[in-house]
């Protein structure tokens, strides 16, 4: 039936939606990101 | 011992460790989304940065208990389209990076219909595109994407269903139409990772 083969379709847009925002998700996060929070947190520390 | 001496807090308290567990926990969701807004990685990391210092400055507004989550995209998406009004020239740029993605992806051997999804994501609506993705992507109740872009939750459920809607109907004519432009868009794809193959080895 063709509602059947539409929503097959969506769902499979959905699958992929979901792997193309998962790839990124499961990257390694750069050291950068680390590093920034940790310079943030000694701040915090001098003014606290 | 070559360790440089950090100053730590005098007094941590237990609420920032826990916090900031939290913060270093949605660094890679964080890191996504900021994708699906920008298109070209390393402005999206720039974005996310600033976003997840904007949070840790914030922290003390946060409600413990309350979806932390949902609380840093707020944040993430707010600074995008406050960076986004300050420069009148970024959707051009936005344009020229999310063209550039379509075609520079990352995985080789990703399967021609990713590029596609691609495609058809850059030719949505920006207010469609994310409120699909939060929903369809980033695990969100329509409720809580709602929250995220400061919208009525129906409104939210008329974007996500028009935006699957149309993505629909540009994978399909990419795939089906023999003579019409998306035709050629699924060619220009089909194409790229083609030339990628090519050059990677």
């Amino acid at each position: 039936m063709a509602l059947d083969e539409a929503r097959l379709r969506q769902q499979a847009i959905g699958v992929r939606l979901r792997q193309m925002f998962d790839d990124v998700v499961n990257e390694d996060v750069p050291d950068e990101f680390l590093d920034i929070l940790r310079r943030a947190d000694s701040r915090t520390g001098e003014s606290g | 011992m070559s360790a440089p001496v950090t100053r730590r807090p005098s007094r941590p308290s237990s609420d920032d460790e826990g916090f900031k567990r939290e913060l270093v926990r949605l660094i890679p969701h964080l890191r996504a989304f900021a994708r699906t807004l920008c298109g070209d990685p390393t402005a999206a990391d720039d974005l996310a940065q600033d976003a997840m210092m904007k949070a840790w400055d914030a922290r003390a507004s946060f409600q413990m208990g309350t979806n932390m989550k949902a609380w840093t995209f707020m944040i993430l998406r707010n600074q995008f389209y406050s960076e986004k009004r300050r420069s009148w020239r970024q959707t051009q740029l936005d344009q020229e990076a999310a063209e550039r993605t379509l075609v520079a992806v990352d995985d080789p051997e990703a399967p021609v219909a990713l590029d596609e999804l691609r495609l058809g994501l850059a030719m949505l609506p920006a207010e469609q595109r994310e409120a699909l993705i939060l929903v369809g992507a980033g695990g969100f109740a329509y409720e809580e994407a709602a929250e995220i872009c400061n919208c009525a939750v129906g409104t939210v459920k008329s974007r996500v269903s028009r935006a699957r809607r149309a993505l629909h109907a540009v994978l399909e004519d990419g795939s089906y139409d023999r003579d019409g432009a998306s035709a050629g868009d699924a060619m220009r794809a089909i194409l790229a990772d083609a030339e990628r193959l090519s050059t990677v080895r």
